[in-house]
């Protein structure tokens, strides 16, 4: 049995047949090819998998994808333009605050969704937002520093 | 320079933060079927029979493969493995049959309908019951097996290597001085935890050529594995490798490609697929070994260490076709970074019926350095010297001996020791440890040296290519992998140097075994400075090539060029020159006529004169390539009510010869002071009876972000004289001192010595309720 849904996945509607217990992440990867979003843990202990569902950081590996219909979702994929990096991917970069890159896609969701709650969070917030994300390569120090560097500009805008 | 030493941003960094970056799980192929593996739930067990009929006639079922199918014994260092078992589990968790289905579920279904009938077995679950005579054995048949001449196993015991220093006279020394003191240590296994766990997609062919994707550190070893295990030629094999989201040792060597290529062979031309689940991954991928070791110090009043005699002993797990090698490293490695006449090691690699062991950042050093770095601490106090002045003391030094004997030219461990001291304001009257600290709560601080070398076979090689386009623009190929240490950006900035080409301009290839020069692996912290040395070779191959042209086109001698911003240029004219593009693909002559045709600069490398040590002392003049040396200090924090420990501030310096890049060497620093916090104070796979009984970041916490000290990261440069630009390695050396020097901060705190990692806090609070008895 398979359920028709309807939501929009960075700005694109989209209507699919899904299975009930087919979970976000593996609609968003297998389905829809968005392979930004990865899985380390399948289990919601890592983070890796996290995206945006109404503005909202989730591990799409625990939510059904059947609870996805009228929500609007952003992964990683949608948040550049076909010309400019999203300022907090910019500052990943700037900032070296990825190495293999695996827990990156997440981390920057759940970056990007504290920036977008707070623009001006503090480092404590900030470690807090990110602390369901594990890193095992950065030692998050310079995590924190490139989402600082996002906050600061807000703040100073 | 203008290039090396700068902080360039990483080559692959847009295409990791904006998710475009395909990892092989990524990876969608036609037709692809997926896999399932059946495995043991024993630790000990001899297989009876293997009945695979009802999985195969499951509708979907492609293929079905059990022991049968790979019978070649594989391993680096020791053919100790077969990638499915033969007559024997020797693991809980070890394959024994897999399936190929179009779909996960069936696949998993299918492996439900496999029944597998055990004879039990006494297991060995401890390394050191395991040396016992009447221990049962792991592999009997161990005196078949081929291994490398610079291995000791012992056929008819658990042994597989043995690896002795003999330097000295450690008992006379014991005799003479003023006292000894002996200590014990152990070392949990552990596991790596990249975020990605492995990942692998097989594919033959009609031609009976086989291509491997796989998130692995070394597609050359993957592919000469694959070629022995399955007779298969070298030049039939292409592996793959077009991302790693983390290694840190455990995808080093091969773990589940052999599985996928039997189901391969039999899925007709389509793909099979194998993603690890992070229970696989604690279980079933490498796990770094648990180690016991006792050090017994003979030490003089005046502070000078003058014998010490070690007994390492590794609970190498079920197969130690690589541990054998961690094995020898803790060996010529033991007596940590110190000046000892008189040396007596045993380190013993022990098979036991654990979760494979296997490479893991540090490769020994973070081991045995948990025990020697406590141990010189624990000298300290007994002397009553400074933690700071017994390493100034017996720390090596430039013209120092290590334990092989070997003579160090370069050693900047004493400036690194400085640096930390002065860093962390050790002696420093007015400096307050204690500042703000709140109810309950006590500080220490603790030091911690290390050192580390690349411990591998002598003659390693590298090889680099460099191509020149004709809009001046280059595509350096290599085989070294970025798992995430910045290996790409570094060796593009050593190839922009050489060439004078702005690194946004060249574009680097790595990971195709068809396609990409050899690299022996990306292990050891060697890719900086062997594949450095290769991608430098190449660079000045190309140029040479350029200078010829160049000598023609210009009418100037060779010797009177050089080459000036993406220019070939005279010394004494500059304005006589010419665009390194306009000789890209050879000099055209005025006549309409062209010689040379493309600049391809090849390099190639093998880290020059290490030698074999001596079978029976282990002495040699350079058993390895360079040494890596290295200090750590911190600060800590616990509450004596819950005996939490928080980690405030770690400073750490490196003598790394020259820093290539600033920003990603700091970041690496980073990651591998958490790694090391994570050993030192939560990290633990715990084993009952050969069971992994937490495999999940619930039970086995790695550190988050809540964890993350203040961190303080400075750099040493005394150049590495073979090294490119004078650089050496630093990705695993960079975690080896951190669990020390937490231990050691914990009894400055306490007055209490924990011997045993983790440091966790119901050890804290236990020994603080025996202490206040
Ligand atoms: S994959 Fe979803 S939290 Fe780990
Ligand atoms: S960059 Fe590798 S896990 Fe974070």
């Amino acid at each position: 049995m398979k359920y028709e849904i309807n939501f929009t996945i960075n700005k694109e509607m989209i209507s699919l047949a899904v299975i009930p217990n087919k979970t976000l992440l593996e609609m968003i990867r297998e389905d829809l090819d968005l392979t930004g979003a990865k899985e380390g843990c399948g289990a919601g202990e890592c983070g890796a998998c996290t995206v945006l569902v109404d503005g909202k950081p989730v591990n799409a590996c625990l939510m059904l994808a059947v609870e996805a219909d009228g929500k609007e979702i952003i992964t990683v994929e949608g948040l550049a333009t076909e010309t400019e990096l999203d300022e907090l991917q910019q500052a990943f970069i700037d900032h070296a605050a990825l190495q293999c890159g695996y827990c990156t896609p997440g981390m920057i969701m759940s970056g990007k969704a504290l920036l977008m709650e707070n623009p001006t969070p503090t480092v404590e917030e900030v470690v807090d937002a990110i602390s369901g994300n594990l890193c095992r390569c950065t030692g998050y120090k310079k995590i924190v520093e490139a989402i600082m560097h996002v906050s600061e500009n807000n703040a100073n805008k | 320079m203008k290039y090396v030493g700068t902080s360039v941003n990483r080559v692959d960094g847009i295409k990791k933060v904006t998710g475009a970056l395909k990892y092989v799980d990524d990876l969608k192929l036609a037709r692809t079927l997926f896999a399932a593996v059946k495995r043991s739930p024993h630790p000990h067990a001899r297989i009876l029979k293997v009945d695979i009929a009802k999985a195969q006639s499951l509708p979907g079922v492609k293929a079905v493969i059990t022991g049968k199918d790979v019978s070649n014994r594989v391993g680096l260092y020791l053919e100790d493995k077969t990638f499915l078992a033969t007559d024997k589990v020797r693991y809980r968790g070890e394959a024994v049959a897999a399936v190929a289905a179009e779909t996960k579920e069936i696949a998993e279904a299918a492996v439900a309908l496999i029944q597998v009938e055990y004879e039990v077995l006494p297991a060995v679950t401890n390394a050191v019951e395991g040396l016992k005579p009447d221990a049962p054995l792991v592999h009997p048949d161990l005196g078949e097996y081929h291994y490398g001449p610079i291995f000791f196993p012992e056929p008819g015991t658990n042994i597989s290597n043995h690896y002795k220093i003999r330097k000295g006279d450690a008992e006379k020394a014991f005799n003479e001085a003023d006292y000894v003191v002996e200590n014990s240590f152990f070392v949990p296994h552990i596991q790596h935890c990249p975020i990605e766990t492995h990942s692998a997609i097989a594919q033959m062919d009609v031609d009976g050529s086989l291509t491997i994707w796989s998130s692995c550190q070394s597609p050359y070893a993957v592919r000469k594995a694959l070629s022995v295990a399955f007779n298969l030629p070298l030049n039939k094999i292409r592996v793959l490798s077009p991302a790693v989201g983390g290694g840190f040792g455990g995808k080093a060597g091969t773990t589940l490609e052999g599985i996928l290529i039997p189901l391969a062979m039999k899925a007709k031309g389509r793909p099979v697929k194998l993603t690890y689940t992070r229970e696989d991954e604690f279980v079933n991928s490498f796990v770094r070994q648990g180690m016991h070791a006792t050090i017994k110090t003979g030490i003089n009043k005046d502070g000078k260490i003058v014998a010490v005699k070690n007994t390492f002993i590794w609970d190498g797990g079920a197969y130690t076709e690589y541990g054998v090698n961690i094995v020898r490293a803790g060996g010529y490695g033991s007596t940590g970074p110190y000046d000892i006449d008189n040396v007596w090691t045993d380190s013993i690699c022990v098979y036991t019926n654990h979760p494979v062991g296997g490479p893991y950042r540090g490769f020994g050093m973070s081991e045995i350095h948990f025990a020697i770095e406590q141990n010189i601490d624990m000298l300290a106090a007994q002397i009553g010297l400074s933690p700071i002045d017994i390493r100034r003391m017996n720390g090596l030094k430039p013209g120092g001996r290590n334990a092989t004997g070997q003579v160090l030219e370069v050693c900047g461990l004493q400036e690194t020791l400085e640096d930390v001291v002065d860093k962390l304001n050790w002696e420093k009257e007015d400096y307050d440890l204690n500042k703000g600290i709140k109810p309950n709560k006590v500080r220490g601080r603790g030091i911690a040296c290390g050192f580390k070398a690349p411990s591998m076979p002598n003659d390693v090689a590298s090889s680099a290519i460099i191509k020149l386009n004709e809009d001046g623009t280059a595509h350096l190929l290599v085989s070294a992998q970025d798992i995430g240490q910045g290996s790409d950006t570094v060796l593009v900035q050593m190839a922009a140097e050489v060439l004078t080409i702005p690194p946004d301009k060249i574009t680097i290839k790595t990971g195709d075994t068809d396609h990409t020069p050899y690299e022996w692996q990306t292990v050891a912290s060697r890719i900086t400075y062997c594949a450095g040395n290769a991608v430098v070779k190449a660079c000045e191959d190309a140029k040479e090539q350029l200078m010829e042209l160049a000598q023609i086109k210009l009418s100037v001698f060779k010797r009177d060029l050089e080459l000036c911003d993406e220019y070939i240029v005279s010394k004494l004219h500059p304005d006589k020159r010419v665009a390194i593009k306009e000789l890209a693909l050879g000099l055209s002559m005025s006549d309409g006529s062209g010689i040379h045709g493309p600049i391809i600069g090849r390099g190639s490398f093998i880290p020059p004169n290490v030698r074999n040590t001596d079978k029976q002392t282990g002495q040699g003049e350079k058993p390895v390539a360079f040494w890596t040396y290295g200090t750590q200090g911190v600060e800590i924090e616990i509450d004596t009510e819950t005996g939490k420990l928080e980690v405030l501030k770690v400073a750490s310096s490196f003598d790394v010869g020259k820093v290539i890049n600033p920003k990603l060497i700091e970041g690496q620093i980073e990651g591998g002071i958490l790694q090391g916090l994570g050993s030192a104070i939560f990290e633990e796979l715990i084993l009952d009876n050969g069971v992994v009984k937490n495999p999940n970041f619930v039970d086995y916490k790695i550190p988050t972000s809540d964890d993350m000290p203040e961190m303080i990261i400075s750099f040493i440069e005394n150049e590495e004289e073979t090294g490119p630009f004078g650089a050496r390695g630093v990705a695993e050396p960079c975690m080896v001192p951190t669990p020390p020097a937490i231990a050691n901060a914990v009894f400055d705190a306490l007055g209490i010595r924990i011997t045993t990692l983790p440091i966790t806090a119901e050890k804290i609070l236990k020994a603080l309720k025996e202490k206040n008895k």
